[in-house]
């Protein structure tokens, strides 16, 4: 009987019965991941930023140039402004891990259509073969990268649940709009480094710490934007190594990896501290002002009562963010360090990209997506606030989105979204009826709501007043700032709340 | 309502982001119709030439044209600007137009919720999956650009009329339905059988019959009234029924021609091997006209009227069927089963008609295991013989992968249901309380071989035909997938022909 309990211990065992659900669930799940598949297909018919808008284009254009870039010029000179790579026009400035994935594409690209990565004379190089295959990158990136990862989260993290609620935990995940249209529409790589940051927070349920630092690593140096997790990582598996037998070793061993991996990823640099200053200074933004555009975050929302760009120096604004975003953090990793759960760990994701995001230097509209996918980990225990969010995060790129023309692929998301959380519970569909039951609650969500589906309609039909061309932007802007920010303090009060009990006993010692 | 809303807003949205997809000239020919019927008088929209696609629909098709042109002129003039507008494609064009064939596919929608209503809502789910999600509407309406979704949507709106025993409603819908699209009419005998022994037959089938008479005479005349009060029926005629094409579309739709011409060129070629003097057939079998000259070399020639004499001939079983025991539990059967003869036996028939029977067939799949695994098969061919119609590599990812989803969809549900009722037949068995683990088997060896038959197809036409052969025969690939999906149609032909036998 005992060498039985342990064989149920035992992770081999547990990959075999992951085996047997997968192969039990096999159609479900295929399903779902086909109509991803296809919905990121279909988002790909649509324009992208930038497209035929001479001189600088958009973020497609900056994709195809670093392909362009890494195929034909040695790694050393990448980040360098030379005679061939003028960091003006759309210089890299993501880490390594960017530039081999960019490189390899342009492999691809260049095999099929040569002409679409020539050195210097391909600029704005548009034509239908080489749309799609740049597209092609994409969908393939996402394919490999992100579902599976999905895919290993759920099976991991909701092993206990019934089939239907994975199927729509995954569902949820997978066919997060905003998610899905500043990929495919839009055109950026975000399934890579957020795929690996899934990755690995499902290596972590699993308890393999290592190759969830790996996976993180990697995500790191995929887009420097994933350090809006680190924090959570940081605590969880600090706090987890401390209650290990050997605190120091496992701490030493979990650092080693990140350092090797770190290593590996920045081999072609490491010859000089020269250079690995040339490469962070490509990565760190910080000439750019505190905010830029309409994002909804402290800084800019609060823009209107306390002009902060013209009360303070840059550099006061850079310790000033610096320090409201780590006061902000602290709680939720703190409480990793103290009582590190898996349910916790998922919260303080969310917290920490939150804070980052609400409160950190240079924040783009885009940025929301950190939480917003750390949230749709959460899907299944925090439905309703899962789904609320995931609407204000999508509108708060709308003006983003309505300038690269994918208004009506928004919509259909949109729509799609909201018809998926409210799948019929026959067709495996999880619907949670939520209890209003404060008169007051109600409608102030019926207000919100209506103010969500009224702005939608107002910025593409009225043309703004001379004297505040952005008013729509900044209404926008404040709408948003106001739900995350009631989000974020509701997130960060639950994961206190939780009872430290949810990490499984046997594995701590 | 709450599932069907579900289904039909989730296809809405496919739909949606479906806009800027490839579109087929049939875009331009409703775009010019829209222009035709809002800026030419009545008298003169079947006599115009500004453009080549001349009105070739029934007067109702044209009178919802005229319809959709009355806020297409709000949106933008040039759209309905009969010169102006020759090729016009800007944004505003491309989503009203987009946006009319989504909004009209509601007709479906409403149809299926009133041919489901009494089903339970786990079959309602997969009529739905079936019908509203089929990717051959999706390929055909929505990418290439028609309105087969709402003029379904009037068939089976007939259909659910019959069922519930409301046989004069359901006799006027298909009545607008011919006037809608004349195609349509290959059910028209099964209609008349089932009706004159439904509605009429006892004792004031005299009354019930003129009643009949009255209300298709009252439906033809409000169509086509205007016109011969314009004295344009001739032209009406003209447009209508051009029995001056050939006995197959440019793509050889699969059915039971392309199978005969194949035979009679291999026939032809091994009678030349063996040193007969045959004499090769020269003109082709798409254009042109038919007695011009004799393209076949051995088997005799088809004129209109033997497809016409052969459509009826295989359609008196299920006539005789219907004349016996008229019920309204059969009628979508025997409905189908008509546009599937039609389908296989006519004259000029286009591919996209297998959607006629397809889309009805997909209610009568939950009927059954064997007709669920037939319709799974039968999907499958239908949409692959759509396949053609988009051919641009853009929108290659797209139709594999809705073909792809739909199948396994299909499939999963289907065994999902009928696994469910086989366990709870059994369950005394000691088995049974396995439950749905149990596996039933949807599709045989023979479909299956079938099945993967598709994908050698899909494999030699779209990458090894070109790397192999280069430049050579470049018509094999379509010529393979039409041939090779008609012996699918023959088979469906077939076994709905059992099964009409058989149950009904």
């Amino acid at each position: 009987m005992e060498g039985k309990g342990k064989e149920e211990r035992n992770p081999t065992k547990k990959s075999d019965r992951v085996v047997v659900w997968l192969l039990h669930r096999k159609f479900t799940l295929l399903s779902i991941l086909l109509f991803a598949f296809f919905l990121r297909i279909l988002v790909s018919l649509h324009p992208y930023s930038g497209a035929r808008r001479p001189p600088m284009f958009g973020d497609y254009e900056a994709q195809r140039h670093w392909m362009e870039i890494t195929i034909n010029i040695p790694p050393r000179e990448w980040y360098k402004n030379t005679t061939f790579n003028h960091l003006a026009y759309w210089g890299l400035d993501y880490p390594p891990l960017t530039a081999y994935q960019s490189y390899f594409h342009g492999i691809f690209l260049r095999a099929l259509d040569p002409n679409s990565v020539a050195l210097s004379s391909s600029r704005g190089y548009e034509t239908p073969l080489s749309k799609l295959l740049m597209r092609w990158t994409v969908l393939s990136s996402d394919a490999l990268v992100f579902f599976p990862a999905a895919l290993y989260f759920v099976i991991v993290y909701y092993a206990g649940r019934k089939d239907d609620e994975v199927a729509w935990q995954l569902a949820m995940i997978l066919l997060l709009p905003g998610v899905i249209l500043i990929d495919h529409g839009h055109f950026q790589y975000n399934c890579i480094s957020l795929g690996l940051t899934i990755g690995a927070v499902a290596a972590i349920i699993s308890e393999n710490d290592v190759l969830a630092s790996v996976l993180y690593c990697l995500a790191l140096n995929h887009k420097q934007m994933s350090a809006y997790y680190a924090p959570a990582f940081f605590g969880h598996l600090l706090g987890k190594c401390i209650r290990r037998k050997n605190p120091l070793l496992e701490t030493m061993k979990l650092g080693f990896v990140v350092f090797g991996t770190f290593i590996i990823v920045w081999w072609p640099y490491l010859s000089s501290v020269e250079a690995i200053l040339e490469v962070l200074r490509r990565l760190a933004p910080f000439e750019r002002g505190i905010y830029e555009d309409y994002v909804a975050n402290f800084w800019c929302s609060t823009s209107f009562v306390i002009k902060w760009k013209r009360l303070f120096s840059m550099q006061t604004l850079r310790l000033l963010s610096f320090g409201a975003t780590l006061a902000s953090i602290l709680p939720s990793t703190v409480h990793q360090i103290s009582v590190p759960s898996r349910q916790g760990f998922l919260y303080a994701m969310l917290n920490s990209s939150f804070s980052f995001y609400l409160f950190s230097f240079q924040v783009h509209e885009k940025s929301v997506l950190l939480p917003l996918v750390a949230m749709s980990l959460l899907a299944l225990e925090e439905p309703l606030l899962f789904h609320w969010f995931s609407c204000y995060a999508m509108l708060s790129m709308y003006p983003l989105l309505c300038r690269d023309g994918l208004v009506v692929p928004y919509g259909a998301l949109l729509l799609l979204s909201n018809l998926l959380y409210f799948t019929p519970q026959v067709f495996g569909g999880h619907r949670r009826r939520e209890r209003v039951s404060f008169g007051f609650r109600k409608v102030l969500m019926a207000l919100c709501l209506l103010s969500f589906l009224v702005i939608h309609v107002i910025y593409l039909s009225v043309t703004p007043p001379k004297r505040y061309p952005f008013i729509f932007e900044a209404f926008i802007m404040v709408l948003c700032f106001s739900q995350f920010v009631v989000i974020a303090a509701y997130t960060n009060m639950k994961q206190w709340m939780l009872q430290s009990s949810c990490f499984p006993k046997e594995k701590m010692h | 309502m709450d599932e069907v809303a579900w289904f039909a807003g989730v296809a809405t949205c496919i739909k949606i982001l479906l806009i800027p997809s490839y579109r087929s000239t049939d875009f331009e020919v409703h775009r010019h119709w829209l222009a035709l019927t809002h800026s030419l008088p009545l008298s003169n929209w079947y006599s115009d030439r500004t453009s080549p696609w001349t009105l070739d629909y029934p007067p109702l098709f044209a009178f919802f044209e005229y319809f959709l042109s009355l806020p297409a002129s709000l949106i933008d003039p040039t759209i309905v600007n009969l010169t102006q507008g020759l090729n016009y494609s800007a944004d505003s064009v491309v989503l009203f137009q987009r946006f009319s064939v989504i909004l009209s596919d509601f007709m479906l929608v409403f149809a299926i919720y009133r041919l489901t209503k009494d089903l339970p809502s786990s079959l309602r789910g997969l009529v739905c999956i079936a019908i509203l999600w089929s990717p051959s509407l999706f390929i055909v309406d929505h990418v290439h650009f028609q309105y087969n979704g709402f003029l379904l949507g009037i068939l089976m709106l007939s259909l659910s009329f019959l069922r519930e025993g409301r046989d004069f409603i359901g006799g006027l819908f298909f009545a607008v339905l011919l006037c809608f699209k004349h195609l349509f009419a290959v059910a028209a005998p099964v209609y008349f059988v089932y009706l004159l022994r439904h509605y009429c037959w006892g004792k004031y089938w005299i009354w019930r019959f003129l009643m009949l008479g009255l209300m298709l005479v009252s439906v033809l005349s409000v169509a086509f009234g205007p016109f011969i009060y314009y004295g344009q029926m001739k032209q009406v005629i003209q447009q209508l029924f051009p029995f001056d094409r050939g006995l197959c579309h440019a793509y050889w739709a699969p059915n039971f021609w392309t199978l005969y011409i194949i035979a009679d060129k291999g026939i032809g070629f091994i009678l030349r091997r063996l040193g007969l003097n045959v004499p090769a057939p020269t003109a082709s079998f798409t254009g042109g006209l038919v007695g011009a000259s004799p393209p076949f070399a051995i088997l005799p020639k088809v004129t209109p009227l033997a497809t016409f004499l052969l459509v009826l001939l295989s359609l008196s079983p299920c006539l005789v069927k219907a004349w016996k025991q008229p019920k309204p539990d059969h009628i979508i059967r025997w409905v189908s089963y008509a546009y599937t003869c039609g389908f296989l036996f006519g004259w000029h028939v286009h591919e996209k008609a297998s959607m006629h029977f397809v889309i009805p067939l997909g209610f009568v799949a939950v009927s059954s295991l064997e007709d669920a695994a037939h319709y799974n098969l039968l999907s499958v061919v239908s949409c692959y013989s759509q396949f053609p119609l988009l051919f641009e590599t853009k929108e290659y990812p797209v139709k594999v992968v809705l073909l792809l989803l739909h199948s396994f969809l299909m499939w999963s549900s289907f065994s999902l249901q009928f696994g469910k009722y086989a366990s709870g037949k059994k369950a005394n068995d000691a088995k049974s309380e396995q439950g749905c683990g149990e596996r039933i088997r949807l599709i045989g060896k023979m479909g299956r071989i079938y099945l993967l038959g598709l994908l050698v197809i899909e494999v030699w036409g779209q990458f090894l035909h070109t790397y192999l052969l280069g430049d050579k025969l470049p018509f094999v690939p379509l010529m393979l997938v039409s041939v090779y999906c008609s012996f699918g149609m023959v088979y469906s032909w077939g076994f709905q022909l059992k099964m009409i036998l058989r149950c009904t």
